[in-house]
């Protein structure tokens, strides 16, 4: 029993990881349908991004809650200029979009590698951080999965919040549901495109933050992450974040599950298998956005 | 923007990804040109030897420290009057992490430099590749790493430790310590998997208990699982074969979930001093390591090559076992070139049997019947230094057995 409720949270978990890596993803790929493939190496800024902070500020704690914001700029400025220079040139081309990006993502890994040297780099995780929480029954909860799983929530909340009310949120959800109208109505789509891509990579700037807690820090973090990022989305469905939060969820619980009862490569087969036959039930992902767009 | 225009876009993405790792694992098949041995060029003042070593890609961290240590070895040979009077001349080729390459280079190494030795590989998969490279052209290779055993060319020496030299005594100090029972991680690809099998039949011989045994992917990061399991197990200790990036994650959430060196210790086999830099002493602190060599190794061997490498690298870098092993190798061949009085493969061969070497890690011995080396095992606990101290040795150098024919648990196996 105590091993059951341990596994949940431990699937929780994976699935706050996969939130906070794909919530931006949401954004950039799900909102604005941009493929972006160099989202991954905008977590891996974020990640190098808090071992610098750390290489200045020493103690980790407070280097860690500075680096939340800071990550959150520099990824995003990082996104604003690959929007600025590449990709606003391409929004109707799809395909070059997609090799134009991943021609970056490898020019942002090369550059890592320069700037930091191809081997990992570590960062000290806050004491606080290191710990864990025993629950009565012998559960323990470990701390940087619970700081991930509040970082997680707190995103989605704020990013929902600042979609449903806030005046550019209204000006985003006008543009993704038809674009044109929204231009004839007098907002300007190019500067909302813009402000999307800034959250939606700065958003990848926190997820690299978090995951400096969890794992390493190298110049291929990214790659690692952004497929599992891009299923997140594509199967909660495109153009919301509602889909993305359950979806991210589930597959964390489906994986956990699936690997303590038999291994973690057997886990991420079933994991595949799963969301190809979901897939084939409903193409369109979980939840749909209705939208009058004729495209 | 259509939804189904963004899928069909992004199944294309997935099939050049899909591609472009297939082009990276392709076919390059080394020439079939099957002519027995290519004599090395030996008729200047100098002799040509070969450095094959992953200088780019994901080996590349940990095998330039080997080329590195090859160098400083080389350098030393050569102001000291070089091998039979000729100075070294080291002809450096890049394997770039990739298999096939190392088995091209190998063939360039050999048919076009006409090296008379080659030092280098890492893994178990660049060795495999080029070995029949060396085998048909009957040329020699010096292989400094560690390896899972049930292996022995003709053409190969193995300078670093076979599994009855690193993984059986790291059990043994297990078992004396009182371990009854193990849990084994490991990362999954064929060392890790031969080793597990062969800490199986050791464990059902001693009465150790296995009671549980995972694997992850190369590269993975996720270790939530895992460690839970490895938890609830209550094993005595974890055997630990997990290699790379997955170790910084596996010890990060070991950590968090509260276990330690005192409640649960970890053995590792492939976490050496450079590793552990990388890691961050903040989570091995305490945690074990089974190898041959550690920086801190005593004996004014030692004291040398660790001074003339942070001389020549800096003072920052550590030296490691395979480094070590890469820097002994060269000495070794020097030794077996001058008993025999010439660089040819078949001579230096049959004059390999006793060469012995005063080397950092202490007395070593070839064995010229399995051309490995006998080496003293030696298990270390990582300090808050970062630096690996020995708590444990064999006491005398183990003759090398890489199919395990000597110990009758393991006679199964090969």
């Amino acid at each position: 029993m105590t091993v059951l409720i341990g596994q949940l949270f431990t699937g929780v978990s994976i699935g706050a990881v996969l939130l906070l890596i794909a919530l931006g993803l949401a954004l950039t790929f799900g909102q604005m349908g941009v493929i972006n493939m160099a989202h991954g190496e905008f977590i891996m800024a974020g990640a190098y991004t808090t071992f610098v902070l750390q290489q200045v500020i020493t103690a980790a704690g407070w280097s860690l809650l500075i680096a939340l914001p800071v990550a959150f700029v520099v990824a995003g400025a990082m996104g604003v200029l690959l929007e600025i220079l590449l990709i606003r040139r391409l929004y109707a081309r799809p395909l070059d979009t997609l090799l134009v990006t991943w021609g970056v993502s490898l020019i942002l890994q090369q550059l890592a590698r320069d700037i930091f040297g191809s081997p990992n780099v570590q960062t000290r995780a806050p004491e606080l951080l290191t710990g864990n929480i025993a629950l009565p029954g012998g559960i323990t909860v470990a701390n940087n999965r619970l700081f991930i799983l509040a970082l997680a929530g707190g995103a989605v909340v704020a990013l929902t919040v600042a979609l449903r009310v806030t005046p550019l949120g209204r000006r985003i959800r006008a543009v993704v549901q038809n674009r044109d109208l929204a231009a004839v109505s007098g907002i300007a789509t190019a500067r909302v495109d813009r402000m999307t891509f800034f959250i939606g990579s700065g958003l990848a700037g926190i997820a690299g933050v978090a995951l400096t807690l969890l794992g390493p820090i190298g110049p291929t973090m990214g790659t690692n992450l952004i497929i599992d990022a891009f299923l997140v989305v594509v199967v909660g469905g495109i153009g919301q974040l509602k889909g993305t939060v359950i979806v991210a969820f589930a597959l964390g619980v489906l994986q956990a599950s699936g690997e303590y009862l038999t291994t973690l490569s057997v886990a991420k087969v079933m994991v595949f298998v799963a969301i190809v036959a979901f897939l084939q039930w409903r193409p369109q992902g979980m939840f749909t956005l209705r939208t009058r767009s004729l495209a | 923007m259509t939804l189904f225009r963004g899928r069909r876009i992004l199944a294309g993405a997935m099939t050049l990804v899909a591609a472009a790792a297939l082009a990276a694992c392709g076919s390059k098949t080394t020439d079939q040109n099957t002519s027995a041995g290519v004599t090395a060029d030996v008729s200047g003042d100098t002799v040509k030897v070969g450095l094959l070593n992953s200088l780019s890609g994901t080996m590349a961290i940990s095998e330039v420290t080997v080329r590195d240590s090859i160098m400083l070895a080389i350098e030393e040979i050569n102001a000291a009057g070089g091998v039979l009077g000729k100075k070294i001349q080291p002809v450096g080729e890049d394997g770039a992490s990739d298999w096939p390459t190392f088995a091209e280079k190998a063939e360039k190494l050999i048919r076009e430099d006409r090296v008379a030795a080659v030092f280098g590989c890492w893994t178990s998969a660049s060795r495999k590749a080029v070995k029949p490279v060396f085998e048909k052209n009957k040329a020699l290779l010096f292989y400094p790493v560690q390896y899972e055993g049930l292996e022995q060319s003709p053409y190969i020496f193995y300078t670093g430790a076979t599994t009855n030299q690193q993984i059986v005594p790291g059990l043994d100090y297990l078992k004396a310590q009182g371990a009854k029972s193990l849990y084994l991680v490991g990362s999954d690809y064929v060392f890790p998997r031969t080793a597990n099998k062969i800490i199986k039949a050791y464990a059902e011989a001693n009465g150790m208990k296995v009671l549980g045994e995972d694997y992850a992917p190369l590269g993975s990061t996720e270790f939530g699982t895992i460690t839970n399991k490895v938890k609830s197990s209550g094993a005595d200790a974890v055997f630990n074969t997990l290699n790379g990036d997955s170790n910084v994650a596996f010890f990060k959430e070991y950590k968090s979930a509260g276990l330690t060196a005192t409640s649960m210790p970890v053995v590792s086999v492939s976490i050496a001093e450079e590793e552990v830099k990388s890691i961050g002493t903040q989570y091995l602190e305490g945690q074990l390591t089974a190898w041959n060599y550690y920086q801190t190794t005593p004996g004014a061997a030692n004291e040398k090559f660790v001074a003339a490498y942070k001389a020549k690298y800096g003072a920052d870098k550590p030296t490691s076992d395979p480094m070590e092993a890469a820097y002994v190798s060269v000495y070794l061949w020097k030794a077996m070139v001058e008993k025999a009085g010439a660089f040819d493969v078949e001579k230096v061969r049959q004059a390999s049997d006793g060469i012995t070497f005063e080397a950092p890690e202490g007395l070593v011995t070839v064995d010229g019947a399995t051309q490995h080396i006998a080496k003293t095992a030696r298990v270390g606990k990582v300090g808050a230094d970062g630096l690996i101290t020995e708590v444990w040795n064999s006491g005398a150098p183990i003759t090398p057995d890489p199919y395990l024919k000597s110990y009758p648990w393991a006679g199964g196996l090969s």
